[in-house]
């Protein structure tokens, strides 16, 4: 087939629209039915991803499954992977079933909670598969539509507050990006990605209102771009929409949010700010290293102090995109493949942590850590998953976790030594904040009253986890899995970016040893 | 010689006639009995007209010495006009028989105003100009206020006739201007003047004249001010039409000065232009997060969005001119929509046009609130909706004709200015459980406000084709 990436892209909407246009009623048994049917589209979603990775040739470091077709004034819709997006596309549609199963016993306008998550799977997959400007700030930006709602009306208390500043900060970083895109667009005079990887902006110092700027154009625009993801990775310090919006959000709100929107902003510097825009990247590249190894310390410091364990785990993730965010600017194989690994590890495992929360968050309905204490006693098997992912995310050897944090700091050591001395300073604190959290909650005994009845996971439960952790243990023993897919196309990455700095005249970090 | 300048004008004539002998049915044989009849024949020759003129329109035509101008771009605006106009027409009968304004003059008022608007976006001569929006605005005073028992609504069509005076007077004091110095009020007269030499100062003064009194029509900050009193004192189906139709023409007109009179001085009005732009959008982004009245607020979202329709034209090329259209086009399609959710925003048979009523909305009409909530994401500008590629094609003019300090402002006030939508947003979906409004629709309107969303959301794939219209028209204007 060579329409793949679309059918994949497009099937959940299609299912979308059949559940908003043909199911009525709002009675146990049309629930039922939106349920299954937003399972089985995300599955066979999910089914058919796996011919995208079979028939993906990892060596080939060009996009492929390429479509392309003609759409408005000169814009082009173009979809297609390369080894960076691929993976990306996959996580997502492995989460997605697993997300949908989580949220079974929603009884509150079941088919609409249906609709929204559809539709932002589609618009999450589009994001990933875009190879045109405009189409991927498209699908980047129609993600916050559906996420508002979910946060909104399936939200905590208070959700509208969340809600808002959800939507507002996310939205002030696009606009800006919107405008370089077109800046980008008048330059090289198309929208096409694969043209614009190659293309060579600007990069001659100019003052703009008597400020010179090095690096010109590209620094201008990499800022530009920069504000976008960095509000939705989330760096520091404009990470502070992330946790109101995950305690707000509806448990499978929050799976989605940690475990693939935040990505898109990891992704869009993968795919915009480092090859695009190599002078401004390495003009500014080093800020962000320090930006990343404070948003590391900091939001772990912040995680320690937390009551709430949905924001703690919330802010962990603050820390850990910030090693994404080092190892991509560290601008060197390793860094950059221990961010896309950290990336698809961070889906698993913070995927997982939130879903932990859900389970008890849904027997007791707070997230209050002092409402808990002792529940080993009642939940083993609970008190066993919540265990491991707290180990996979403070980063054991053997899990995925550990990969990712390790290469990153491999990357940045070679760049730049304090900041990696720094940033590891933070996998000692995650073993504090997340461990404690687990004392807290699991271990002791059981004398809250409260606490007496509660029961351990269902089958339903354990069935989402299995293969979360199965993941987690995949990847941890065996990375090869995802570096052999992402590998080449990173090596390209990095060596077109070293190239592009040797010719624009800036010394580089990297070619400096 | 006079055959064929007729031939030219023949759809105004025809729609003036209509106007007139619909006047004298009225008056001699059943007065208000037959207004539904008069009001649905306003809107059915409306559409004709549009059709006829969409179809069979071809190149440049200039009737009566070139006051008269009929081209591309006259055509697309008096398409957009006439096909607005009969959609709000039909959309006001339900609220206004229901209010018990639905008197016969009502649609010939605004057959005639429309009259005034065709008029206006042809307009190749100062004097044509100032007829056209004089016949335009002399009929919309009128229908302002046409609740004549009503303080408000007398109120407001006061108020409009006074700050309308006010603006013809400047209008007519830089026409004057002009006439003086470049010694011809036809508009190809003034672009060679311009063309031939420096702008003389008279001529530049005359022209800043000309663009307030404009932009007072357009409803452009710093000229605003009527707009918000104007539309909250007005019936409901009134303030859709003064925020659908006469928008297009005024910007219309707008476009028309500007290029065909001073297209040798862009240089000169784009500042002027830009500055209109960007005090728009932002006093309309940011005056309308007080308003809890919603047809204030839709008059400062009207406000926001001229600015953005006017950083199109701020560009000064054809692009921009394109932008321009386009963004007008959809501009008032998602307005239709959207008043006609506002007309059946009632409580026990009592209107009610505060936004804080729309809580628990969606539960009670799904249908309606998403239809609702597709509109406001639209205004708003976020993609994949319509409202996002007319934000799209401005600013993209804007950044080609090196003004991406305009594009940059629009975008910030644009995100300021979600925020209001997204509270209408609020209240229908995650407000307090409280008794809804319970407001009819009658079928008409209910396919009218599903239907622009429905636009809103298809428009994706191609803009259901109005690019290339938009571009021809855009050419036409600008050589």
């Amino acid at each position: 087939m060579d329409n793949l990436l679309s059918v994949i892209t497009f099937m959940p909407l299609v299912a979308a629209l059949i559940l908003a246009l043909f199911l009525r009623g709002d009675d146990e048994a049309s629930q039922r039915n939106a349920k299954w049917l937003a399972l089985i589209a995300t599955s066979v979603t999910f089914l058919l991803s796996i011919f995208v990775y079979t028939g993906f040739d990892a060596s080939n470091t060009g996009f492929q499954f390429v479509e392309e077709r003609d759409w408005l004034m000169g814009l082009q819709y173009k979809m297609g992977v390369d080894g960076i997006s691929v993976t990306f596309v996959l996580l997502t549609t492995f989460l997605m079933p697993l997300v949908i199963a989580s949220c079974w016993d929603v009884k509150t306008r079941v088919k609409d909670y249906m609709i929204a998550f559809l539709l932002l799977e589609t618009l999450m997959l589009g994001v990933f598969c875009a190879l045109d400007l405009i189409l991927f700030y498209l699908f980047f930006e129609a993600g916050l539509i559906p996420m508002f709602l979910i946060i909104g009306i399936w939200g905590g208390v208070n959700r509208i507050y969340a809600s808002f500043k959800f939507f507002l900060y996310t939205l002030l970083g696009s606009v800006l990006m919107l405008v370089a895109m077109i800046a980008m667009y008048m330059d090289a005079g198309t929208t096409d990605i694969p043209t614009l990887l190659t293309h060579t902006f600007a990069s001659e110092t100019f003052s703009v209102a008597g400020v010179t700027v090095v690096g010109g154009l590209q620094t201008l625009m990499f800022l530009a771009f920069f504000a976008s993801f960095a509000v939705k990775m989330p760096m520091w310090p404009v990470h502070t929409w992330l946790p109101d919006a995950h305690v707000q959000a509806p448990t499978a709100g929050s799976v989605v949010l940690a475990a693939i929107l935040l990505k898109m902003g990891g992704y869009g510097f993968l795919r915009f700010s480092l090859p695009m825009f190599p002078v401004g990247a390495e003009v500014l590249g080093i800020y962000v290293l320090w930006l990343s190894a404070i948003a590391i310390i900091y939001t772990s410091l912040v995680a320690l102090a937390q009551s709430d364990m949905k924001k703690l785990i919330a802010y962990s993730s603050v820390a850990h995109m910030g090693y994404v965010t080092m190892g991509i600017f560290a601008a060197n194989q390793q860094g950059v493949d221990g961010a896309i690994f950290q990336m698809i590890s961070h889906g698993f495992i913070s995927g997982a942590l939130f879903l932990c929360v859900g389970v008890i968050y849904d027997r007791m309905h707070t997230r209050e850590i002092d409402a808990y204490g002792g529940l080993v006693n009642r939940m083993p098997a609970y008190a066993l998953i919540f265990m491991f992912f707290t180990m996979a995310n403070v980063g054991l050897p053997g899990t995925s976790g550990f990969v990712g944090e390790f290469l990153t700091l491999m990357g940045v050591f070679q760049v730049n030594t304090w900041v990696a001395m720094f940033a590891t300073t933070g996998v000692i604190l995650s073993a504090a904040y997340g461990l404690w959290l687990y004392r807290r909650v699991v271990m002791g005994d059981l004398i809250k009253e409260s606490l007496k009845s509660i029961t351990d996971m269902t089958t339903r439960e354990r069935a989402i986890f299995a293969p979360l952790v199965f993941m987690t243990i995949l990847l941890g023993v065996y990375p090869a899995l995802v570096l052999d897919l992402i590998g080449p196309s990173v090596e390209a990455l990095v060596s077109n970016y070293d190239t592009a700095l040797l010719d624009s005249g800036v010394t580089t970090a990297v070619a400096g040893h | 010689m006079i055959q064929a300048d007729l031939n030219i004008v023949l759809p105004e004539v025809l729609l003036a006639v209509f106007a007139m002998l619909a006047l004298m049915g009225g008056v001699y044989t059943t007065k208000d009995k037959s207004a539904p009849l008069v009001l649905w024949a306003t809107s059915l020759v409306f559409v004709l007209l549009a059709a006829w003129i969409g179809v069979n329109g071809e190149g440049t035509n200039a009737a009566f010495g070139g006051a008269f101008v009929d081209d591309g771009f006259s055509r697309f605006a008096k398409v957009t006009i006439l096909l607005s106009a009969a959609a709000i027409l039909v959309l006001s009968q339900d609220f206004m028989t229901r209010e018990g304004l639905l008197r016969f003059e009502y649609p010939i008022l605004v057959a005639l105003s429309v009259v005034g608007m065709m008029m206006m976006v042809s307009a190749g001569d100062l004097m044509a100009l100032y007829m056209g929006l004089e016949l335009q605005s002399l009929a919309l005073y009128v229908v302002a206020s046409l609740r004549r028992d009503s303080v408000k609504s007398t109120e407001a069509g006061l108020k409009y006739f006074v700050l309308g005076a006010l603006s013809s007077g400047m209008l007519l004091y830089g026409s004057s201007l002009v006439y003086g110095y470049a010694g011809t009020t036809l508009f190809s007269g003034i672009f060679s003047t311009v063309n031939a030499g420096d702008i003389s100062l008279g001529l530049l003064f005359g022209l800043v004249f000309v663009v307030a009194g404009l932009a007072f029509k357009v409803s452009a900050a710093p000229f605003h001010m009527w707009t918000p009193d104007v539309y909250e004192g007005s019936p409901t189906p009134i303030t859709a039409f003064f925020a659908t139709a006469p928008k297009v023409a005024a910007m219309g007109l707008f476009a028309r000065v500007v290029h065909d009179a001073f297209g040798g001085a862009v240089a000169d009005w784009s500042q002027i232009v830009a500055f209109l732009s960007v005090v728009s959008m932002f006093l309309g982004a940011i005056a309308a997060i007080g308003q809890r009245d919603i047809k204030r607020l839709m008059a400062y979202s009207s406000i926001a969005h001229m600015g953005f329709a006017l950083m199109g034209l701020a560009a000064g090329t054809a692009e921009g001119v394109q932008a321009m259209l386009i963004y007008m086009a959809i501009y008032v399609t998602m307005n239709i929509g959207t008043f006609a959710f506002i007309l059946s925003m009632e409580k026990d048979g009592q209107p009610v046009t505060d936004i804080d009523a729309l809580q628990n909305y969606s539960k009670k009409e799904p249908t309606r609130a998403l239809a609702m909530l597709v509109l406001m994401f639209s205004l708003a500008g976020i993609p994949p909706l319509v409202g996002f590629f007319g934000k799209f094609y401005v600013l993209k003019a804007a950044v080609d004709a090196n003004m991406t300090w305009l594009a940059v402002a629009g975008v910030i006030a644009s995100v300021i200015g979600a925020f209001y939508y997204l509270r209408i947003i609020y209240y229908m979906y995650f407000g307090e459980e409280r008794d809804a409004l319970n407001g009819s629709m009658p079928m008409v309107n209910w396919l009218l406000l599903v239907g622009s969303a429905v636009v809103m959301v298809l428009g994706v794939v191609n803009l259901f084709g109005i690019e290339g219209l938009a571009m021809a028209a855009a050419g036409a204007l600008v050589n």
